[in-house]
Order: C-alpha cells, then sequence, then structure tokens
C-alpha cells in the first residue's frame, strides 16, 4: 500500500458483492481463539463484553441488597453485624452506579454505535478495547478487596472526615479510591472515543440532525464525563494523599476541608446521574417509535432536551448538600436550578406520550418495558423536585425517600430500559428472538415487584426512617412498610432472574430473527444479525432520519438513502471520515489491527494500582515503567497506518 | 407531615403542596400512558421480519409545547413558593433567647446550654430540653465526622460538621417528647444515634435548667459512697458528674442522669436493669460503641448503678 492510497477516491459499488464481503471477513475477522480473545478491538466484542460484565456486576449487587433486605425486613435484627451491613450498603451503592449502571450503557453504545452510524468501527478500537479492560480491572480489583473485607464501608459517596484515616483505619477505602481512580480512566478513553465517533464516523449525509437519539444520549453524557470525571478523580487522589502521603486536604484540624470533599464529589456525582439515565432515554426514544410504527414525536426537541439537561445538571450539584449550612442565597440559586431542570426533562416524557398517543403500539415486551418507563420517570422525577425545594429537603434529605427516589431514578431510567433494549436489540446481537411469552411474566414480575418494593420507601421516608441504619426500632411505624418493601424486592428480584433465564434460553434456542425482525427504520438492521465483523459490506449514503422507512416516509432527501449501494473500503481495514456536521466524506481512515496493547496498558495501569495499595512502591514504579513501555509501543508510528511516509514506488 | 412549631409549620403546606402536585402528576401522566396504549387495538405483535404499516404522521408536537408549558408554570409556582418559605424560616420572627450548642460525637449527643454568665453553663446529653412558645438557637459542631441534626417534628435537618459551626433554630408549640435522630451516615453506629427533645412550659423549663445547674445530692449510704468510688476508678475518665471528681468528656456528662428517658443515644430505656446490661457489656447493646468494657464485677456494677441511681 502506498500513501497515495489514502488519497484515492474509492469506489462506489452498487450491488452486493459476494467477492467483496468475504474479502472485507478476511481483513476485519479477529482470530479465533485466546489471542483473538485478549487482542480484539472490535466494537460488537468489546460491546458484549461490557454488558455481560455489567450484568454480572448487577447480580453481585442485587445480592447484596438481598441480604440488607432479609436484615431490614423486621425491626432489630442483627443478621448481619454494623460492620457487614456498612460494607454490604456502600458495595452496593459502588457496584450498581459505578460499576453496572455505567459500563452497561457504554456496552450497549459501544455495539451499537457503530452500526447506528453507518462506521466500519469506534474511531479509536485500541482505545475502546483498553476502556473495557480497565474497566474489568478496576472492577476486579474494587471487588477483591470486598472478598478480603476490605470492601468501602463509609457509603459510596464517603464523606470525610469519616472517610478519613483517623476513622477509618483499615485499607478499606484505600481500595475504593485508587479503584475509582483506576475506573475514572476507562471512563474517560471510553467517552473520549464517543465523542470523537460522533464528529467522524458517521456515514455520508448523516447530518448531526438525522442521528438516532440515542447517540445525542450517549454523546452529551459523554461529553459531561469528560468534564466531571477529573473532580471525583481528583478527589479520590487527594484523599488517598491524605490517608496515605500525610497531606491535608480534607482535615480539619490542620486547615482542611470537609466541605471541599462533597463539592468534589457532587460536582462529579450529579452529573453522572444524569450521563447514566440520558443514554438510556436515548433507547426509550430510539425504541418506542418502532413498535407504535411512527416516528418520534418532536425529535428536535428531544435532542435540544438532552444537551440542556446536561448543561442544567452541571449547575445542581449543592442540592445534595442543603443541610451543610451553605447560605440562603446559594441554597435559593441550587434549589430553583434543581427545579428548573424538571423542564427540559419533561420534554422527554410528553414526546413519549404523543408518539404512543398517535401511532399504534405493537404490544411486544420490550414495547412494555420501555412504555413503563415513562411512568416510572415521572415517579421519579417528582420525587427529584420534591427535593428540589430545599425547605422540603431539609425533612426529606437523608431518609428512605431519597432511597426510593435513587431507586426510581436507576432502576425506572436505567435497568427498564436496558432490559427493554436487550428484548429490542437481543436479535441484532445474537440473530435470536428473545421469547415473548416469557417476556410478559419477566415484564410484569420485575413491575410489579419494583413498585411494591420501592414505593413504600417513599412513605418510610416521609415518616422518619434515615437511610444506612443497619436496624431500627420497632413501633416507630416503619415495621410494615419495611416488610412490603423486602417482599417486593425479592419479586422484583425473581424478575430479573427471569431475565437472565430468557436471555440464556434464547440464546440457545430462540427462533431467527433475520437481518430486521421488528421491521424497524434505523442503519443497525440494515446488516445481517449478528452482523459481520466489518458491519457493512459498503459504506451507506443516508438522507433521512429513517433510512428504512423511507420507502412509507417520504420524508428523505434527493434520491434517498443507499444501503447497498456506496463507498467501497478494502484496501485494508479502512473506514470514512466525514465532516463534523453534515458528515461529507473527506478522508479514508485506516483502522488499526487487533492489538494486544489495550490489554497489557490495563495491566500493567492496574499493577501501579496495586503496587499503590500495598505500599509496594517498587511494584508501583515496575508498572509505571511498564505502562511507558506499552505506550511506546502502541503509539509506534506504524506504516499500515499511514503513520510513516513511504516512498509510493511499491504501490 | 404534621408540624408541632413555627418553622414546621412554615413548611408543611409546602410539603403537603408538593406532594400533591407530585401525586397529581403521577396519575395524570399515568392516565395518559394508559389511555395512549389502549385509545385503540393495538397491533398485535408479528412474525419476525413482517413488514408493518408505519404512519406517516408528524404531528403531536403541541403535546411538547403544552405539557411542557403547563410543567414550567408549575415549576416556576414552586420555585417562588420555596423560596417564599425559605425567607420566612431562614431566621425566626423573634431574637431566640436561649442557645443551645449541639456537638455531634461518634455515637451520642452533647448538648450544651450556653449563656454569658459562665456560671449559667452546663452540659448534658441526648435529650433536649426546650421551652415551649419561643426559637431556640442551635449551634451544630461535629466533634470527629459529619453528623445531621434532625427533629422531623419540629423542623428539617442540619449538619454538624468538623470544623464550621452551622446554626439552626427550632420552635415547639405545646410541651411533648420529639424523636430525633442522627441523619448523616457516621459510622458503625449511626443507626443508633438518637435524641429526644422535650419541650417544657417555660416555667418548668426555669426549674429544670435551675436544677441542672446544681450539683446532685451528695449519696447517702455506703453502698451509694462505694459505688462513687468504683464511678471514679473506672468512669471518670470518660464521664463526669458536678460536683465530683469525674470530670471526663469523651463520654457524656451524667450530672443528672435519672431525668434522662433513656441511655446509649435512645438505644435503651433507663431503668437499673437496661443500665446494668450496658455497662456490663456495651459492646453488645452497640457494637463499635466507643465504650469500652469495663472491667467490673458484679458487685461493683450493682454498686456504680446504685450510685447513679442517686443522680436526680
Amino acid at each position: 500500500m502506498t500513501i497515495t492510497d489514502y488519497e484515492r477516491v474509492p469506489t462506489v459499488s452498487t450491488e452486493q458483492n459476494a467477492v467483496l464481503a468475504e474479502k472485507l471477513k478476511r481483513l476485519w475477522e479477529t482470530e479465533p481463539g485466546i489471542a483473538g480473545f485478549f487482542s480484539t478491538v472490535d466494537h460488537k466484542e468489546i460491546g458484549i463484553r461490557y454488558i455481560i460484565t455489567a450484568f454480572a456486576f448487577l447480580i453481585a449487587g442485587g445480592l447484596e441488597a438481598a441480604l440488607m433486605r432479609w436484615q431490614l425486613a423486621w425491626p432489630g435484627r442483627h443478621a448481619l453485624t454494623p460492620e457487614q451491613y456498612d460494607q454490604l450498603f456502600s458495595t452496593h451503592g459502588m457496584t450498581m452506579i459505578f460499576l453496572y449502571a455505567g459500563p452497561v450503557l457504554s456496552g450497549f453504545s459501544n455495539y451499537l454505535w457503530p452500526l447506528l452510524l453507518g462506521a466500519r468501527d469506534m474511531a479509536l478500537p485500541r482505545l475502546n478495547a483498553l476502556s473495557y479492560w480497565i474497566y474489568l480491572c478496576a472492577g476486579i480489583f474494587l471487588y477483591a478487596a470486598f472478598a478480603f473485607g476490605f470492601g468501602p464501608n463509609d457509603g459510596w459517596f464517603n464523606y470525610v472526615p469519616l472517610a478519613a484515616r483517623a476513622y477509618n483505619a483499615g485499607p478499606n477505602i484505600d481500595f475504593y479510591a485508587l479503584g475509582m481512580i483506576l475506573l475514572g480512566i476507562s471512563t474517560t478513553v471510553g467517552s473520549i472515543n464517543f465523542v470523537v465517533t460522533f464528529l467522524r464516523m458517521r456515514a455520508p449525509g448523516m447530518s448531526i440532525n438525522r442521528v438516532p437519539i440515542l447517540i445525542w444520549g450517549t454523546l452529551t453524557a459523554s461529553a459531561a464525563n469528560i468534564f466531571a470525571i477529573p473532580a471525583v478523580s481528583l478527589a479520590f487522589f487527594l484523599l488517598w494523599m491524605d490517608r496515605n502521603v500525610g497531606t491535608h486536604f480534607f482535615d480539619v484540624t490542620t486547615g482542611g476541608s470537609a466541605m471541599l470533599w462533597q463539592h468534589l464529589f457532587w460536582m462529579f456525582g450529579h452529573p453522572w446521574v444524569y450521563a447514566i439515565v440520558l443514554p438510556a432515554m436515548g433507547m426509550v426514544s430510539d425504541g418506542l417509535p418502532v413498535f407504535v410504527r411512527r416516528p418520534l414525536v418532536g425529535y428536535t426537541v428531544v435532542a435540544l432536551a438532552t444537551v440542556a439537561t446536561m448543561v442544567l445538571g452541571f449547575g445542581v450539584w449543592v442540592h445534595h448538600m442543603f443541610a451543610t449550612g451553605l447560605p440562603s442565597v446559594s441554597l435559593s440559586f441550587f434549589s430553583a436550578a434543581s427545579l428548573i431542570i424538571a423542564v427540559p426533562s419533561s420534554v422527554g416524557v410528553f414526546a413519549w406520550i404523543a408518539t404512543i398517543w398517535t401511532g399504534r403500539p405493537v404490544f411486544t415486551t420490550a414495547f412494555m418495558f420501555f412504555a413503563s418507563v415513562i411512568v416510572l420517570f415521572v415517579i421519579g422525577g417528582v420525587s427529584g423536585f420534591m427535593t428540589g425545594s430545599v425547605p422540603v429537603d431539609w425533612q426529606l434529605t437523608d431518609t428512605y425517600f431519597i432511597v426510593a427516589h435513587i431507586h426510581y431514578v436507576l432502576i425506572g431510567i436505567n435497568v427498564f430500559p436496558v432490559v427493554g433494549a436487550t428484548y429490542f436489540w437481543f436479535p441484532k446481537f445474537t440473530g435470536r428472538m428473545m421469547d415473548e411469552r416469557l417476556g410478559r411474566w419477566n415484564f410484569w414480575t420485575m413491575f410489579i415487584g419494583f413498585n411494591i418494593g420501592f414505593f413504600p420507601m417513599h412513605i418510610s421516608g416521609l415518616l422518619g426512617m434515615p437511610r444506612r441504619v443497619y436496624t431500627y426500632a420497632d413501633g416507630m411505624g416503619w415495621d410494615w412498610l419495611n416488610l412490603i418493601t423486602s417482599i417486593g424486592s425479592y419479586i422484583f428480584a425473581i424478575g430479573v432472574l427471569l431475565f437472565l433465564i430468557n436471555v440464556w434460553k434464547s440464546y440457545r434456542k430462540g427462533s431467527l430473527a433475520g437481518d430486521n425482525p421488528w421491521d424497524a427504520p434505523s442503519l443497525e438492521w440494515a446488516t445481517t444479525s449478528p452482523p459481520p465483523p466489518y458491519n457493512f459490506v459498503v459504506i451507506p449514503t443516508v438522507a433521512s432520519r429513517h433510512p428504512l422507512w423511507e420507502d412509507r416516509l417520504q420524508q428523505h432527501e434527493g434520491e434517498g438513502s443507499h444501503v447497498d449501494a456506496g463507498l467501497v473500503l478494502d484496501h485494508g481495514r479502512e473506514a470514512i471520515g466525514t465532516s463534523s456536521l453534515d458528515a461529507t466524506p473527506d478522508i479514508i481512515l485506516r483502522m488499526p489491527r487487533d492489538s494486544y496493547a489495550p490489554v497489557i496498558l490495563a495491566l500493567t495501569a492496574t499493577t501501579i494500582f496495586i503496587g499503590l495499595a500495598f505500599h509496594l512502591w517498587w511494584l508501583a514504579a515496575l508498572g509505571a515503567l511498564a505502562t511507558g513501555v506499552d505506550i511506546i509501543g502502541w503509539l509506534w508510528p506504524e506504516r499500515a497506518l499511514g503513520e510513516t511516509k513511504e516512498p509510493a514506488i511499491n504501490g | 407531615m404534621t408540624g408541632a412549631g413555627d418553622k414546621a409549620d412554615a413548611v408543611v403546606p409546602l410539603t403537603w403542596g408538593v406532594t400533591i402536585i407530585s401525586i397529581a402528576v403521577i396519575l395524570i401522566i399515568s392516565l395518559l400512558v394508559a389511555g395512549a396504549i389502549w385509545r385503540r387495538p393495538g397491533i398485535a405483535p408479528q412474525p419476525a421480519g413482517s413488514k408493518i404499516a408505519v404512519d406517516e404522521k408528524t404531528d403531536g408536537l403541541s403535546w411538547i409545547w403544552i405539557g411542557v408549558g403547563i410543567s414550567s408554570l408549575v415549576l416556576l409556582f414552586t420555585v417562588v413558593w420555596t423560596m417564599v418559605v425559605l425567607a420566612k424560616v431562614t431566621s425566626p420572627a423573634t431574637k431566640p433567647a436561649l442557645t443551645v450548642e449541639i456537638t455531634g460525637h461518634q455515637w451520642w449527643w452533647q448538648v450544651r446550654y450556653l449563656s454569658n454568665d459562665p456560671s449559667q453553663v452546663f452540659s448534658t446529653a441526648n435529650e433536649i430540653h426546650i421551652p415551649t412558645g419561643q426559637p431556640v438557637l442551635f449551634k451544630l459542631i461535629g466533634a470527629d465526622v459529619i453528623h445531621s441534626f434532625w427533629i422531623p417534628a419540629l423542623g428539617g435537618k442540619t449538619d454538624a460538621i468538623p470544623g464550621q459551626t452551622n446554626e439552626t433554630w427550632l420552635e415547639a408549640h405545646t410541651p411533648g417528647l420529639y424523636r430525633g435522630q442522627c441523619t448523616e451516615y457516621c459510622g458503625l453506629q449511626h443507626a443508633k444515634m438518637g435524641m429526644l427533645l422535650i419541650a417544657q412550659t417555660p416555667q418548668d423549663f426555669a426549674a429544670w435548667r435551675a436544677h441542672q445547674l446544681q450539683s446532685p445530692a451528695r449519696p447517702t449510704d455506703g453502698g451509694q459512697w462505694a459505688g462513687l468510688a468504683n464511678f471514679i476508678t473506672h468512669c471518670s475518665s470518660c464521664h463526669a458528674v458536678r460536683g465530683t471528681d469525674a470530670a471526663g468528656s469523651l463520654g457524656p456528662d451524667l450530672s443528672h442522669l435519672m431525668q434522662r428517658h433513656t441511655i446509649a443515644a435512645g438505644s435503651l430505656p433507663n431503668d437499673p436493669q437496661d443500665l446494668d446490661r450496658w455497662i456490663a457489656d456495651p459492646q453488645g447493646v452497640k457494637p463499635g460503641a466507643l465504650m469500652p468494657k469495663p472491667e467490673l464485677s458484679a458487685n461493683e456494677r450493682a454498686s456504680i448503678i446504685s450510685y447513679l441511681k442517686t443522680l436526680n
């Protein structure tokens, strides 16, 4: 290959070409077996791994919750010691918020983005692999500590001074701090990858007003992460230094500040909440229209509202700190902001209702999950609205009302959309349909169990039950509510189990799906199920928001979208780079081959953190050195990627 | 959801207001979703891959404008209402005459009545007496980690944070017992860090206060004197009793212990059996509590309890 190769004008194929497909398969296929397992950079492989890993953590977090609900089912129980209970609720929070809710959406987005965008892969495939491996390493790092009894024990938001050495002498918080910094690297590189992919990898013609809402959701979440993660990584790093090196950032006895932690944590924490729901809301916005047979109402408003929610999401962190004695002027500002953020959030709700109202529903399990999200979202939303009002929040904060709120948000707007999305995209992932009959049982068990379990928590909170108590006295009026909550949460757990059974059963012998089982409009349905390693034989050309519904909608521009005819890119692993707004093709991009560099980098980086955790400074130094060597190897210019010049004689 | 004081009275209507708005929103949206789904026959799921008609409609946008418009009005209304209530509860209508300093410790509350006259200052623990009908100022301090002070019936929470002094105020209309609880997770025994607020008529309060300022009566029999000696030996490095050599400040001041309703921050009723249970094995009652298990024989324990029973 020569340098001139990148400047060529790619040919356009107008017919499905078996020879071309075979050639592309050879170029893009991951080596089978163990070698391919560790070296693959295929976004589909990485996406599936993300989803499976995240679900494994969901199950772990669920089991932790089951133990806690066993303890709280009746007053005054001591099945768990306070220390065990504290580690359980802290690890449960850490698991669900950091190791499940974010990564599972990264998984779906990783798998779906290039397919939705008509691309061959993510913009930075090796970085994508790195992001997954570091996530896995950080998860194992945190859970290994938990397995040895050193799980976090000061709650997921880990307030100082309780988390300082003076009040928590064990290594628990050191593992938590280091694990979170490591995980932050994964989230950051993953987010950068999504932003670059959005700007560069859309199929020709897919201008930014034609991308699916899921893309908007993940894009805004990723952009937010890039700004939010540094705050929390810094906070954990300062805390680790306080605990291990003797600094005094959070030590009030020597001029440090306890409030600094809360500000840094929530400057990250609140945007993160939006980052783990906006992509899921995108799934609903893209999934519902397929099952009510009409385009989403108000695409532009919904896309803009997604961005607006995220921007406002950076201005509300203080609403977690209304009781900390801040001046009432700041309280007024953040209270108003916290209430006003409901305006863009409500756009999605009305858009979804209008879409169903004016369409005709197809009663699939996926539809039921997506439709139920609207109600759960509103319940989680209005409880947030109530806590946005400062004087009311002074009563509600740190009670079970907040526990109810966070679960309606995280389960209602993350788990329910994700399960719906699995029913929706499972045929694409595996080529097989999920069982609809079992799906009904799955939906109703989850929906009823969830509401029985979590709605009464609002009431226990209003009756004054504080959160994070390992037991409670009887006669407080909380007994029955807690018993109902425990029973409901077990019903919900059975619902999740039915889901897992359905996935397993359908994966093994579900009926065949074909390319487009739902007769859906977007590009991922234009290729086979599961898609080939190269996604599309020719690069699709896009002329509307609904390329596969154009024959029926008549809304496209010019002669319409093409999925069977388009640019041929077969001189190696190639993709097309397009302009940021209008997606006009302007460059042929060389995509990297499979590589061991990401998995090695993840391991060497983790070695640094293990060294720091055990104060084995030589190990940390060794890890840093190996990381440096690996980065040099990774960045070494490659001729095949056009990174070195070559005289054009051997073309 | 019902208030028993000025501050709570100002917030209760707002709490009900936003609750009713919230319930109404949930009902309306649920009805709309149900209506949207079932207003006409749906389409039964089709075999995979079959073509299903797609509607060309582009209408429905007015839903968003109307829905978001109404939501915005309600939200603006709530913002204004919130601001009005916030302004009302930020400081009391009259200047508080009484200031109480509350210090959150792992896992109990130190209650100190402040005064410009040092002879009028005294400490107690876990039970706060206030006079009815007048606002009381509370200064909140975190001795070790962050705690949060909350008497639900009288007002919202304020954190007690190390390194800063937060202020809040409460008022109670009628005499009574009001339960409170730490609401910021503060470690192993966060669950058992309760408190009681006892509102009394101003006369009763003045009498209580005068009594608190006195030293408890001296022991009257030999058993009690032995108990005092044991108390000084085993307990005084952490606990104080007015008028004795016991002046420890790590644990609650026990000067008038018998006047309290509960012990161990609301964990146990204050009666001789439970006192014995608590002294015999604090870790059994409150695992992780900072009170060590004292090395005491049953006789020594009994003598200490007979002494503690004199602390009226």
